[in-house]
């Protein structure tokens, strides 16, 4: 039944754990609304068939609707409706909240490519590896226009932004290579702008963390943006370590300690995932999107107790260095010893740098 | 047209027709009769009709390739914000209102014209000229951002989008001013002792259009200046790398182009309601439910715009809150429905052309609005938003019920317009092609859209092939049926047979009254005692009350 019914209405195989119950709920919705027109339509004929006018002049009596048979059907209607938003709104509401655990990988969309950088510092274009089984949260953001990444067997979308973060996050549930489209109107090439997400089984996953990306596809986000900045070439590689340089070069830790002491801003220490009482007495969730925030738009949103002096980075930061400061913040969400030692490390070769010698070139196309 | 040697009223011997009483391109150019503005503005829509279907037909043939087949991508982005433009601006908001609505409105209210005839005559003007500038800027400086103009990419794009805007802005100037003439006009102009709630329900739709129109239109007209300064001036206030926010745009825009779905598809309504009792010769089942929901539609409809927004990135509470008040929508439609089922169930059936259109828009309005409560399901529409699904889904509103109406109101109207008949064999014909065509085109786009394939893509994944062809394909029997149609109307205007006063045997006002009606619509008191939808008495007492 679930095969036929995801056939007949040419469904892509579900391949997240929203998928299935996403598509319980799209059956459900669609069998009534194929009921409901079918059912109007067929009625029209058939009064007509059973009344047909006599006379071009028959006369007829007046005939109004009870208030009880009027009242019966806006209660049925709206109790379906209900039902619908309930669990829509439920599903929603899953979709929207990713588990403490998930791995995060950061998105860069442009026009009209998508760049996923990782913890450890990989980075690639166009096509995300994902061990199958794990939580992935994608933070994302766009360097030019509005995108959005789609993959129809997640059955998930997420508009990409500038100057925000948003986020998006899935558990695949097979290995296989799905496709990733552009889903927000972003210029000629809108629809060239593709990828894939590729799930491997944990094992597959494993070897293809140790192997060094020498697959073609890969260019480091953020260590080109390392080398344009003159950075250290052969320094560390993990995107926590070099959010802790940009942290000391930006001048962030000037005002925010990282080891739980108050200053003049809020310590960064168990900061991730925390909830924050705010000046004006919202409480906010400190995940990608209110830091990054807080970054462009330091007025936005005062913690309680603090006074709004920062200033705003807002044109200052690359997105590679906010992705790579979220991480460092995100490393000390556990307290001042950076979480990032769990985190598999690479053996970053020489030769990898020189690849990414040729990313400034490309970053200008 | 008409010639007085034959009255077929008495009447015309006293004032003759509206087509008749002056011949002259001048008459015609600077008429302020609302028939005559009417009949101008039904022209020039369906010339603007026609044009957007022929974009419309240019992407359906691009799209029987997954590559390149006709035009290239830029080209496809172009035709497709093209024929968005077109047909939502230039054919949507003004067709039923500025055409049936400024012809028929005076007359179902018992007066002489519209409250401000000159400002009437001034909005066709303005329309116009905004349909040139909008036409010309797009068509020469070339236009990709879709009807929408999302930012930053449209504030940022070297396009005309500034001319285009302005084009807009102009036309919005017309809307206005044709909702505040009608709103004036109901409140104002009412024959002695017609109440409110006697008003024939086409006379509610008008209403709640235009209280629409006027509330919504500056909203727009303020967005897109703002757009046009962002574009043109670098204000950079939808601009994220200036501490601009792109998604306030989104905002500003579904804050006007949700209620301007409503400015589309309550007009269609009012047509139905209109058709469906005459068709049907019955009262409403319920007149209060549909001139309430109308009502309902126009407010409520208002407060969802943020159902467009579900993946921009909006906070979990204000999703809700926006998918339960569109949840609240679909029940005033789902009243409409049912109020005209049950007034066929009781009726005296006669099925005509206009009634053959009323069907199908049943159909359609009921699947086109069914999967609108489908997509305001937060979680369905992550997978259905800016997918085949969405694109199926509104025009299964915007041409499978207000086209259809719009074509049922048409030849219903027709022997009011024109005072002859159209070839009634050739209409039914011509309503199912139209049908089977539209079904044939759109629904394999919610297909489509189930199966991933995004909206405004030149090119796509081969495995969405079969569908986009059989969609191609239902693309020509629309044509087919609309070209027909086109074809037997303009033999019905000039070689029709005469129709009579009112050959379908209604009791609406608008049929109280010669075909084609005298210049000042009643030659005497406006026959209004009996109601408009009163099939209890002999048509003889209407005149004798």
């Amino acid at each position: 039944m679930e095969e036929l019914m995801r056939t007949l209405l040419f469904l892509p195989p579900q391949a997240s754990t929203m998928a299935r119950q996403v598509d319980h709920l799209h059956y459900f919705v669609i069998v009534v609304t194929m009921i409901s027109s079918f059912g109007v339509y067929i009625a029209a004929f058939w009064f007509n068939a059973r009344n047909r006018r006599r006379g071009h002049d028959q006369l007829t009596a007046h005939v109004y609707a009870s208030g009880r048979s009027e009242a019966t059907m806006i209660i049925g209607f709206l109790a379906l409706f209900l039902v619908w938003w309930l669990i829509g709104y439920r599903q929603f509401v899953q979709m929207a909240q990713a588990p403490a655990d998930a791995m995060v990988v950061y998105v860069t969309a442009k026009q009209w490519m998508w760049k996923f950088a990782y913890a450890n510092g990989r980075s690639a274009n166009d096509v995300l590896t994902v061990p199958v089984g794990q939580p992935v949260k994608l933070a994302m953001t766009s360097r030019d226009v509005i995108h959005s990444f789609y993959v129809p067997g997640f059955r998930l979308k997420q508009d990409v932004l500038p100057g925000r973060y948003t986020t998006l996050w899935f558990e695949a549930t097979a290995p296989g290579v799905y496709p990733i489209f552009c889903a927000e109107y972003c210029g000629v090439a809108h629809s060239r702008m593709r990828g894939e997400v590729v799930v491997l089984s944990a094992e597959d996953y494993a070897v293809w963390l140790r192997d060094d990306g020498r697959d073609g596809s890969g260019v480091g986000v953020a260590n080109s943006e390392r080398l344009r900045d003159g950075a250290n070439q052969t320094g560390p590689s993990q995107l926590v370590t070099l959010g802790a340089q940009i942290a000391e070069r930006r001048e962030c830790v000037a005002c925010h300690t990282i080891n739980g002491q108050t200053h003049i801003g809020p310590t960064f220490s168990r900061l991730y995932g925390s909830w924050v009482t705010l000046a004006d007495g919202r409480r906010v969730l400190a995940g990608e999107a209110y830091l990054t925030r807080s970054m462009m738009e330091p007025m936005s949103d005062v913690v309680a107790g603090y006074k709004s002096v920062m200033p705003t980075y807002q044109g200052l930061l690359p997105e590679p260095e906010v992705a790579a400061l979220v991480e460092f913040i995100r490393s000390l969400r556990d307290g001042p010893v950076p979480a990032g030692v769990t985190l598999p490390r690479l053996t970053v070769s020489s030769q990898a740098d020189a690849g990414d010698a040729r990313a400034p070139e490309e970053e200008k196309k | 047209m008409t010639t007085a040697a034959q009255p077929i009223d008495p009447f015309e011997a006293i004032e003759p027709s509206y087509l008749v009483a002056g011949r002259t391109a001048r008459s015609w150019l600077l008429t302020t009769d609302h028939k005559r503005i009417g009949l101008m503005y039904l022209m020039t829509v369906s010339l603007m009709l026609a044009i957007g279907g022929i974009f419309a037909l240019i992407l359906r043939i691009e799209h029987l390739t997954p590559g390149q087949t006709v035009v290239d991508a830029m080209t496809y982005n172009r035709a497709f914000s093209l024929h968005g433009v077109i047909m939502v601006w230039l054919f949507m908001i003004p067709s039923i209102p500025a055409s049936f609505g400024n012809f028929l409105l005076p007359i179902m209210i018992g007066a002489k014209d519209v409250a401000f005839p000159r400002l009437n005559l001034l909005s066709y003007y303005i329309y116009v000229l905004g349909a040139i500038v909008v036409l010309v800027s797009m068509l020469a400086g070339g236009v990709d951002t879709g009807w929408t103009f999302y930012t930053p990419y449209s504030s940022k794009a070297p396009s005309a989008v500034v001319p285009t805007v302005i084009g807009i802005f102009i036309l919005g100037w017309s809307t206005i001013l044709t909702g505040i003439n009608f709103i004036v006009s109901v409140h104002t102009m009412r024959a002695r002792g017609l109440r409110w709630m006697s008003m024939p329900l086409f006379v509610w739709a008008m209403y709640g259009t235009s209280i629409i129109q006027v509330l919504a239109t500056p909203v727009l007209a303020l967005s897109l200046i703002m757009l046009g300064l962002d574009h043109w001036l670098d204000w950079g206030i939808f601009d994220a790398a200036r501490g601009g926010d792109p998604v306030l745009y989104q905002h500003l825009f579904w804050f006007y182009s949700h209620p301007a779905v409503y400015i589309m598809i309550l007009p269609a309504m009012g047509v139905i309601s209109e058709i469906i009792p005459t068709f049907a010769r019955k009262n409403p089942y319920s007149y209060k439910a549909i001139a309430y929901s109308t009502l309902g539609i126009a407010f409520v409809g208002f407060l969802t715009w943020g159902h467009h927004m579900f993946v921009s990135g909006m906070s979990l509470f204000d999703a809700g809150a926006f998918g339960l008040l569109s949840m609240l929508v679909g029940i005033f439609s789902a009243i409409k429905v049912f109020t005209w089922v049950w007034t066929l169930k009781n009726g005296a059936i006669y099925l005509a052309t206009p009634l053959l259109y009323a069907f199908s828009f049943l159909f359609l309005f009921v699947f086109g609005g069914m999967t609108g409560v489908a997509v305001a399901t937060m979680s369905l529409d992550v997978h259905w938003h800016d997918t085949y699904f969405v694109v199926a889904h509104f025009h299964f509103i915007m041409v499978g019920a207000t086209l259809t109406a719009f074509l049922a109101g048409l030849h219903y109207w027709f022997p009011k317009l024109t005072g002859r008949r159209y070839s009634e064999r050739a209409g039914l014909l011509s309503a199912v092609l139209v049908f089977v065509g539209f079904f044939a085109t759109f629904f394999p786009q919610f297909l489509l859209g189930n199966a991933g394939m995004p909206r405004r893509y030149a090119s796509y994944p081969p495995e969405y092939q079969v569908l986009n062809v059989v969609s191609t394909c239902g693309s020509w029997i629309l044509a087919i049926g609309l070209l027909a149609t086109l074809i037997y109307l303009v033999h019905g205007v000039y070689g029709g047979a005469r129709s009579g006063d009112n050959p379908w045997t209604s009791r609406g006002f608008e049929w109280r009254t010669s075909s084609p009606p005298p210049t000042h619509n009643f030659v005497t008191e406006p026959p209004l005692a009996i109601g408009p939808y009163d099939y209890t008495v002999p048509e003889e007492v209407i005149h004798h009350v």
